[in-house]
């Protein structure tokens, strides 16, 4: 087991913001943690890094987090939603921070380059944009090489596209074998990246499940948006209902509703009735709420 | 050591430093050469003269500097949210703060280095320093005041949450030390008749007044100069006074870094901008 916590409690003063959480995280795993503005997702997270006392058992790559809290950090590359770096140049920075974590720079050039930002190592990190300044605090927290990432809301403040491009490498991260836990409000972020949910309210860890069952849970729908052209719409329709699908039609799209693993049922079936699609895209959430796409 | 580093760095290109290091070097200078008259004679004179002028340099500038940059400095950083993501490095609390301090202090004493430096070099070209020992002594006092200073300003930036509560503590101390501290005890000595030995003892628990005390003895056999406290000092202590004082001196810096260590180590509550909530 990569992270084991049993019956996490945290308080401030009566306040309780933590109420005997347990769970486990195995190696490679990703997991997200789930809840509203102070159900005690970054209490926990705080709690991993050890920067704050608690009462229960933590133990982080084997090691007891109250105790050994700077071991622990070792083990940890740690992002924040907004990274607050010293008034330095990136490549300034990543220095300092590897003197500080006692690596060898030997990697920086490599994670400039792997975050892409190596092209701006000599501008100050001011000057970055968001999605710069959280690739260069992703970099930063790789620089010890850690087999855990903890990542507080990592794509909070940052636009669409940036979002997309983080998401991205982080679980590309993921697959290479790194350890993510992170704590989002964003379901589209949760699907991309975790394979389970830990749902948090109050401080009490109230529900475990994969993604898409918190999002039924939630009402939070994966849909797929199919277009198709004018002469095929009606045939469409039809075979989306015969076939069971839950589909709501917008425009020149359908939007059909998918579950678990079940995003080439719709495709396969207009297929088989010889409709053809012209695009398609995936959309997280409830269509009137708004969407979010993949 | 990457902190101490980073911590030198940020004060040599701290503009309030700079200019701080440029009027203390500039004023340590001219006062070595308004000092001196030219002929041999008065040579040993002129060298206590630029001594003691120096003395009251230190005792204006160094307090303001050491608690300024101590204050602003955990202050500023929490402030930002800089300080969150610092500690959620594998770092321990204990090594930051001891990191900020020692580059804070090595910028601090390499401004005072330069400033004695020049006003030495000033005197020697001229024949003026007939003392090198007492000289150097004094430039290790006004060392161990300005590290005193910093230990007060970064105790000062560990209780407060706002820089600029932090600078507003450190700006009243600095007047109390400077100013009001030797205000308050004359009146209560008047009003009180306090006796002599106590009116010098509660002096001297003030580090300005230990190193001013200090100081003047590494120019001067004894303390006519302060009057009938010094005279009292001299027969009371004798030639212990000096190695007391430099005692008290190192007491200031330890009590307060000290206190400000465990104070830091304790706290939990870090700024929440942009980082840990």
């Amino acid at each position: 087991m990569m992270i084991i916590a049993k019956d996490l409690t945290k308080r401030y003063g009566k306040a309780t913001a933590l109420n005997r959480v347990s769970f486990t995280i195995e190696l490679g795993e990703a997991v997200a943690l789930w809840g509203s503005n102070g159900a005690g997702k970054t209490t926990t997270l705080r709690c991993l890094l050890g920067v704050q006392g608690f009462e229960g058992e933590l133990t982080v790559n084997g090691i007891d987090v109250r105790r050994q809290g700077k071991a622990a950090r070792t083990a940890i590359g740690y992002v924040p939603q907004e990274a607050i770096f010293y008034d330095m140049t990136v490549l300034e920075t990543m220095r300092f921070y590897a003197r500080l974590k006692q690596v060898s720079a030997s990697r920086i050039n490599d994670l400039l380059q792997q975050m892409q930002i190596d092209i701006h190592s000599h501008k100050r990190v001011s000057a970055l944009s968001g999605g710069m300044k959280q690739r260069l605090a992703l970099a930063v927290a790789l620089l010890a090489d850690p087999p855990i990432l903890v990542l507080d809301e990592p794509t909070a403040s940052l636009d669409v596209k940036a979002q997309r491009d983080f998401i991205h490498t982080i679980q590309s991260l993921n697959y290479a074998g790194k350890t993510v836990v992170f704590s989002s409000h964003r379901m589209d972020e949760v699907m991309a990246l975790a394979s389970r949910v830990l749902v948090l309210a109050d401080g009490a860890l109230t529900l475990e499940c994969p993604p898409y069952e918190l999002a039924e849970k939630l009402g939070l729908h994966r849909w797929l948006r199919v277009y198709v052209s004018a002469p095929h719409r009606e045939n469409t329709l039809r075979v989306l209902e015969e076939q069971g699908f839950v589909y709501t039609p917008n425009g020149r799209s359908v939007y059909v509703q998918i579950g678990k693993g079940g995003k080439l049922a719709p495709l396969h079936s207009l297929q088989m009735a010889s409709i053809p699609v012209e695009d398609f895209d995936l959309i997280d959430g409830d269509l009137n709420q708004g969407e979010s796409h993949d | 050591m990457a902190l101490s580093e980073k911590e030198l760095r940020d004060a040599l290109r701290n503009r309030w430093f700079i200019v701080f290091t440029i009027a203390f070097a500039g004023l340590a200078l001219a006062l070595s050469a308004l000092m001196q008259p030219g002929g041999s004679q008065f040579q040993v004179a002129s060298y206590s003269r630029t001594t003691a002028s120096l003395i009251n340099l230190v005792l204006l500038f160094v307090p303001l500097i050491g608690l300024t940059l101590g204050a602003a400095n955990l202050a500023g950083d929490r402030e930002t949210g800089a300080l969150a993501y610092l500690l959620a490095q594998p770092v321990t609390r204990v090594e930051v703060l001891l990191g900020k301090y020692l580059g804070m202090a090595s910028a601090l004493l390499a401004t005072l280095t330069l400033g004695f430096g020049l006003a030495g070099l000033a005197l020697a070209l001229q024949g003026g320093i007939n003392d090198a020992g007492g000289y150097l002594l004094t430039v290790v006092l006004a060392y161990l005041l300005a590290l005193a200073m910093l230990s007060f300003g970064f105790l000062m930036s560990v209780l407060a949450q706002k820089t600029a509560a932090a600078l507003g503590g450190a700006l009243f101390l600095w007047l109390l030390l400077v100013f009001l501290g030797d205000l308050g005890i004359m009146g209560t000595a008047v009003i009180t008749q306090m006796p002599i030995g106590s009116v010098f003892l509660i002096a001297a628990i003030n580090p300005l007044q230990m190193f001013k005390i200090a100081s003047i003895l590494t120019i001067q056999a004894n303390l006519e100069v302060l009057g009938p406290a010094g005279l009292y000092a001299s027969n009371q202590f004798g030639n212990a006074l000096l190695p007391l004082l430099l005692a008290g001196l190192l007491l200031w810096i330890v009590v307060p870094l000290l206190s400000a260590l465990v104070l830091f180590a304790r706290q939990e509550k870090l700024t929440l901008k942009g980082s840990l909530k």
